[in-house]
């Protein structure tokens, strides 16, 4: 009882400061890449306190809702869009030897069902905000997840079919160096669909300012809008967490695997999260129908011959 | 050399590399307050009045095109010494620029006719009344203190005309022994 609650707040710690340092560095890698400092002033050294700051910022905003808007939905979206990635992270194994808060049997499926509820909220808002431009947003956010999750999911089931286990811990036991190039298709297919659920650039078309001001989130401000940027931080730190364990070995670094394991995932994960944010900086929003072209004529197909390559060695060598 | 760009999918790379590349190098962000930017020689951020050289020709407020330098004089008669006819000459009142009208041409700098006007590269007057930027005489005489002194010459450009002149004559002079003056003059 006392390991499980310990667990629990050590997910919650987590949860709570692994996005803030995903979006801190992404202040200071972009600014970076841009040949820019990046924030330089908030707590002295470096900016490194600049998302504090901006979070009082956010809490001492006026809380306004639309008056057409559906009360109800409005307030309820950011908490749906964000609740989901922490009960995700629950199931995220760290290390070896049940460090893990919910060793859950269909680990897999739960995550990425629950990932795809985030979306759900990003859905509610442009609904219940009684804006057009949120609307369209909304829809566009349907679509994507609509054309994303699929291969996602085929990805992911290659890996879980491989491994012939469900659970994330079983995955990343049964993990050897050698799935790296032969479950590589799938890893790029799953962190890309991933990238795109996300709605994060260059899969942003949810929120293309110029043509819809901020999609779904338009008419939100202040503590509500923070939540949503949070959710999707939070968001790349599931994702990331998600890809180092199916696709990248979880635990399993070079060497003492059952004394550093925590600390190979959270390389891993930093490592995803940096290339999050460079793939971000380095390409422009793709328009609509190239970002359903990607999924439909490109990702679906990759995962497919995923999923009869994983099936072909799989029966060959069992 | 196998070129990076024609592969399928080789300009995302090169896209990549750019953005790594450029995260390797150092920053061209100059933190202002903090430290202080590097103007190139002749920055025109003020100007000074060295006031002794002023002598109220007003060549520089007639030239202003935005009419911002204001100037006030009167004559005053002072006796010749040994005797002459008094001689009459202007004493300088008021000097003024107007830098919220200034355009930072330079064209007072320019037709000064007797070095009394410089640019100098302090430019930190900002201020929060505008009447504030008219700067006055005394003002303009401080703003003298910052005037660094003129660009050194290329390495391989002509020397300056007043040192071509001075080596000049002394060439004449040395050629042509001057057979002791006959008017005693300078």
């Amino acid at each position: 009882m006392l390991e499980t609650v310990g667990k629990l707040v050590l997910v919650a710690a987590a949860f709570a400061l692994l996005p803030l340092l995903v979006g801190q560095a992404e202040h200071k890698v972009m600014a970076h890449m841009q040949g820019r400092l990046g924030p330089m002033y908030a707590g002295g050294f470096h900016g490194w306190a600049q998302l504090v700051a901006d979070g009082v910022k956010f809490a001492q905003k006026e809380d306004v809702v639309p008056r057409d808007a559906d009360r109800r939905v409005f307030k309820l979206a950011p908490g749906v869009a964000l609740v989901p990635y922490l009960l995700v992270l629950v199931v995220v194994p760290v290390g070896p030897g049940g460090q893990v808060a919910l060793d859950l049997g269909v680990g897999v499926f739960f995550a990425l069902a629950v990932m795809g509820v985030g979306v759900i909220g990003a859905i509610m808002a442009g609904w219940a905000s009684a804006n057009k431009y949120a609307l369209l947003g909304g829809i566009r956010v349907a679509a994507q997840l609509m054309s994303y999750e699929l291969p996602m999911v085929f990805a992911a089931s290659s890996v879980a079919m491989a491994a012939g286990t469900l659970s994330l811990q079983g995955i990343v036991g049964e993990w050897r160096w050698w799935w790296l190039p032969w479950q590589a298709i799938g890893a790029v297919v799953f962190f890309v669909a991933g990238l795109a659920e996300l709605r994060r650039p260059p899969f942003d078309m949810p929120v293309a300012d110029s043509e819809i001001i901020f999609g779904p989130y338009t008419e939100y401000g202040g503590l509500r809008f923070a939540l949503f940027i949070l959710a999707e931080y939070a968001g790349i730190v599931v994702l990331c967490a998600l890809t180092a364990v199916l696709f990248l070995g979880g635990w399993k670094g070079p060497f003492l695997n059952t004394e550093l394991g925590w600390l190979w995932t959270l390389v891993k994960v930093a490592v995803l999260a940096f290339c999050v944010i460079w793939l971000r900086v380095s390409y422009p929003r793709m328009r609509e129908d190239q970002l359903q072209k990607l999924a439909w004529a490109w990702l679906v197909p990759l995962s497919l011959a995923q999923l009869a390559l994983t099936g072909v060695l799989k029966v060959a060598f069992a | 050399m196998l070129r990076v760009g024609r592969l399928p999918g080789g300009g995302l790379a090169k896209g990549l590399a750019v953005t790594l590349r450029t995260m390797t190098r150092r920053s061209i962000t100059r933190q202002y307050p903090e430290v202080q930017p590097e103007l190139p020689p002749r920055s025109r951020g003020v100007i000074a009045l060295f006031e002794e050289n002023c002598t109220v020709c007003m060549l520089c407020a007639r030239e202003c095109p935005d009419w911002c330098i204001y100037i006030d004089s009167h004559k005053e008669t002072v006796a010749a010494e040994g005797g002459g006819r008094p001689r009459v000459h202007n004493v300088l009142d008021r000097f003024a620029i107007d830098f919220a009208l200034c355009m930072y041409c330079g064209i007072c700098i320019e037709v000064c006719p007797f070095d009394a006007l410089f640019w100098s590269p302090e430019f930190e007057y900002a201020e929060y009344d505008i009447a504030e930027l008219t700067h006055e005489k005394e003002r303009l005489r401080e703003w003298m203190w910052t005037v660094p002194p003129p660009q050194a010459h290329d390495p391989a450009a002509e020397p300056p005309k007043e040192v071509a002149a001075a080596r000049k004559a002394a060439a004449r002079a040395a050629r042509r022994p001057p057979p002791g003056r006959p008017g005693g003059g300078p």
